[in-house]
């Protein structure tokens, strides 16, 4: 603690110096600054790669900075020329902001001084080894025209990319169609010309009237009717006891969420692990629905969607639910803070157990280290999630009697598998073995 | 069953019905469920003020810029080197900071490559010279465009990456 007090007071003296040995420098800098003015045209001369840029802009600036937009830091679009000027600030100015903002608040400098503060504060990382070029790169990238809105094409390309596919699927359906059409005109005309054929050789062709229905047929013959109606009533039993058994069990279930939270596109094309979101599943009992503030570490960043879009869902759409988001966490996009204001997102609860059995995450997660995808399915794949197991007693069941333990790196483990494996003589444990069978394991 | 399911014409946007739903609706409250009793119906809330977890310890410096300078200058991991577990580390670190760090702590995750967060830094950025007590602060309260992470990792583990940062940043001075 000293230390820093120390080294504070170190700086206020030093500023005192600094401050009047300014006065002099700034009148000789403005001075200067007039000339500079003057050959500014020639300045700009020293062109920048804005292509470079871009790539200095993205690795050093762009974690708060944008050009169109407030982030931690204001907008950059043509900063040089609007610095220039709104403030009379010139290019030196920039330099030494860039490579050291903090000295220069300290220095006094008065509009580094009223930025700072309307910024509440935020200090800017320095940059003391970009160098004159590099500044010129960055400065040539900001000032790049803006990109035109961007047209619709992509959606084009996709919706006829899909309607390319329903063609084709219609182009089999149709071929069947007149595959099959053909065939029937086939056996009528073989049937007609062998109906002809007979009657040219004399012969009489059986006509169906002096027969029963054969309905009234059936009717009469009484082994078929008992036949016929056990098979009906094993069939019905037999769809009545499905019916029962599939009752209280969800598979498949896909409620509506409040938000349109895509997993697909988190978890699959971004690749964000599921514990990171998840991630109590590590720890606990539950696996938990992340809270808004872990959504907002990444999306104060991401206020847009710019990922692959489909028919049913465009980009306006995923913007809306991007929205959503913000106004469920009170964050409000256009001043980058949060107003307070904050609504809890009813999610619609998915994969749920009966209150009588007990069923704990970080037991499988952790230390059985099963993977997620194995339980519930390829998520990651999933634009809303829906239940892709039966979550029955069977179906556990029936996994703990294949599923070998996994006791390495596991020292309380590995005694008990001895003991165990030497009474079942076995060499490897599965979990029924090791008691996932008990009633009392799953059942309070 | 498959046919059972579409005698019923269950629809999927719909719970299926249950046989006694008095056995399988609990009592008690749902983790993440509604209840009038709470503010805005929410069960989940946060825990009461002044509460304190098991075996926590105070961190008492402050979320602005002299906290996280004087974090800079004087903190250090309570981990000493037979207490810091690699791979657990490792595991935690490519979950929760990979995404956008990369596994190799170069500033270039996933998220990164596919510009959806830009100007993620490396971590031997010398204009940053993190320390271990910065990387502990940054976790902690997070820092400008980097959120916290003090929800998704408990005191021990947060030192766990720390120590687990500090050997990627080693590695990449390298
Ligand atoms: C740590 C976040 C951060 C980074 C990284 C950052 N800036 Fe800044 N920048 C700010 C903040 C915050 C401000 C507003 C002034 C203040 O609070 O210090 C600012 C202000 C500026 C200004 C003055 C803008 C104006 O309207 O007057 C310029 C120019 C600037 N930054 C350029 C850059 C460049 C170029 C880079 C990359 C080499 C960069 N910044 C990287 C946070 C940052
Ligand atoms: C970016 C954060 C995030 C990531 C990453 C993520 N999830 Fe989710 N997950 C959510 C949210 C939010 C919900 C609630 C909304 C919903 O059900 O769609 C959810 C819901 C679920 C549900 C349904 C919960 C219920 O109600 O029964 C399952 C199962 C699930 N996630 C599994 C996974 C798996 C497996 C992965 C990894 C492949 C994963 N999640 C990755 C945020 C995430
Ligand atoms: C690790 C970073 C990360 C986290 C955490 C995160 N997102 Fe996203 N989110 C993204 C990315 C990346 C995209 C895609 C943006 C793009 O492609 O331009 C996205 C897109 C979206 C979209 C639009 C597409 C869609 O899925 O409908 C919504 C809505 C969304 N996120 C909501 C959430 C919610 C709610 C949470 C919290 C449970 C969350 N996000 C957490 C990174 C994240
Ligand atoms: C062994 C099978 C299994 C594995 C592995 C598994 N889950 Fe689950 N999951 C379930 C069951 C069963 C439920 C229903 C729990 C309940 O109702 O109490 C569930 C519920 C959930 C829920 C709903 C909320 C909750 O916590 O009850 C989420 C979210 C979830 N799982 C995510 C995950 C994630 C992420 C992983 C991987 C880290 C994972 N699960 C691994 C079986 C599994
Ligand atoms: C993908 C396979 C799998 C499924 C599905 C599964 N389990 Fe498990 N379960 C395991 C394994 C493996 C273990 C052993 C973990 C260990 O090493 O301790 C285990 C252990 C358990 C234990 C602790 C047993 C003990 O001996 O202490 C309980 C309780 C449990 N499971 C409940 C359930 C319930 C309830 C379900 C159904 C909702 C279920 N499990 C579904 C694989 C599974
Ligand atoms: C691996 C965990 C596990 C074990 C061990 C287990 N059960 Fe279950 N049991 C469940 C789950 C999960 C359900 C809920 C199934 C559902 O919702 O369809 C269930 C449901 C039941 C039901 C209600 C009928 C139904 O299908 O809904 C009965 C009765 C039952 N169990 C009895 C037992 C008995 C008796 C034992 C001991 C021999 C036992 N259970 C052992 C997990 C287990
Ligand atoms: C959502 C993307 C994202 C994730 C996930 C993330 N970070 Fe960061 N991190 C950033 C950004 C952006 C910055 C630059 C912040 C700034 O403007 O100074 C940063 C900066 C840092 C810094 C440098 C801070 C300084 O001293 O200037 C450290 C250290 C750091 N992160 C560590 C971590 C650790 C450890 C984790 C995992 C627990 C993590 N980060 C997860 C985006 C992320």
């Amino acid at each position: 603690m000293k230390k820093s007090y120390q080294s504070l007071e170190d700086n206020s003296t030093n500023n005192m110096k600094q401050v009047i040995y300014r006065k002099i420098t700034s009148k000789i800098l403005y001075l200067g600054f007039i000339v500079l003015l003057t050959f500014s045209a020639t300045l700009n001369a020293q062109e920048g790669d804005p292509a470079k840029g871009k790539t200095l802009f993205n690795t050093n600036c762009a974690a708060c900075h944008q050009l169109d937009k407030k982030m931690t830091g204001p907008a950059l679009r043509n900063i040089e020329q609007r610095l220039l000027d709104e403030q009379g600030l010139d290019r030196a100015w920039l330099d030494a902001w860039i490579r050291n903002s903090a000295g220069m608040i300290k220095s006094g400098d008065a509009y580094a001084n009223q930025i700072f503060n309307e910024y509440n504060q935020t200090a800017m990382t320095a940059f003391p080894t970009l160098s004159d070029q590099d500044i010129s790169d960055i400065l040539a990238y900001t000032a790049a025209e803006a990109p035109a809105p961007p047209t619709p094409g992509p959606d084009v390309v996709v919706s006829t990319a899909a309607t390319g596919d329903d063609s084709s699927n219609k182009l089999i359906l149709g071929a069947l169609a007149l595959l099959f059409a053909l065939l029937a005109i086939g056996l009528i005309l073989v049937r007609q010309t062998l109906t002809r054929f007979a009657q040219e050789k004399g012969i009489e062709v059986a006509t169906a009237d002096k027969t029963i229905p054969i309905w009234k047929a059936f009717a009469q013959n009484q082994f078929l009717v008992l036949v016929t109606s056990i098979f009906f009533l094993l069939a019905s039993g037999y769809f009545v006891y499905g019916y029962f058994m599939q009752i209280g069990v969800d598979q498949g279930y896909q409620p509506v969420q409040p938000i349109h939270f895509s997993h697909k596109i988190h978890a699959g094309d971004n690749g964000i692990d599921c514990k990171y979101c998840h991630s109590s599943a590590r720890v606990s009992k539950t696996s938990g629905i992340p809270s808004l503030n872990v959504c907002m570490n990444c999306h104060k960043s991401i206020y847009e969607y710019n990922g692959e879009t489909t028919a049913e869902y465009d980009k306006a759409f995923y913007d809306g639910e991007i929205q959503k988001l913000y106004a469920a966490a009170g964050w409000s996009d256009a001043d980058q803070a949060y107003t307070g204001d904050a609504q809890p997102v009813k999610w619609v609860r998915i994969h749920n157990l009966p209150d009588f059995a007990y069923f704990n995450h970080s037991q499988h997660v952790s230390v059985a280290g099963v993977q997620c995808q194995t339980c519930h399915g390829p998520v990651e794949t999933m634009e809303e999630v829906y239940q892709f197991s039966p979550l029955t007693m069977g179906w556990c069941i029936s996994c703990h009697r294949e599923t070998e333990v996994n006791v390495q790196g596991n020292a309380y483990y590995e005694k008990i598998h001895e003991q165990l494996s030497k009474k079942y003589g076995v060499d490897k444990l599965t979990a029924a073995q090791m008691g996932g069978l008990e009633c009392g394991k799953c059942h309070y | 069953m498959m046919f059972g399911s579409i005698v019923a014409c269950k629809k999927d946007t719909r719970p299926n019905y249950q046989f006694m739903p008095n056995m399988y609706e609990p009592v008690g409250y749902e983790t993440y469920g509604e209840s009038e009793m709470f503010p805005n119906d929410a069960v989940a809330l946060l825990p009461a003020e002044g509460s304190i977890p098991r075996g926590y310890t105070p961190f008492d410096i402050a979320n602005d810029i002299d906290g996280f300078n004087l974090a800079k200058e004087t903190l250090t991991n309570p981990l000493d080197s037979t207490q810091i577990d690699t791979p657990r580390a490792k595991e935690l670190y490519d979950i929760y900071c990979g995404i956008c760090h990369g596994n190799l702590g170069n500033g270039q995750g996933n998220l990164v490559k596919r510009e959806k967060i830009l100007g993620v830094p490396s971590y031997d950025d010398a204009g940053r010279a993190i320390t271990a007590g910065s990387t502990y602060h940054t976790i902690y309260y997070g820092k400008n465009a980097m959120g916290s992470y003090a929800n998704q990792l408990n005191e021990e583990e947060r030192w766990q990456v720390v120590a687990y940062v500090l050997k990627l940043k080693s590695d990449l001075e390298k």
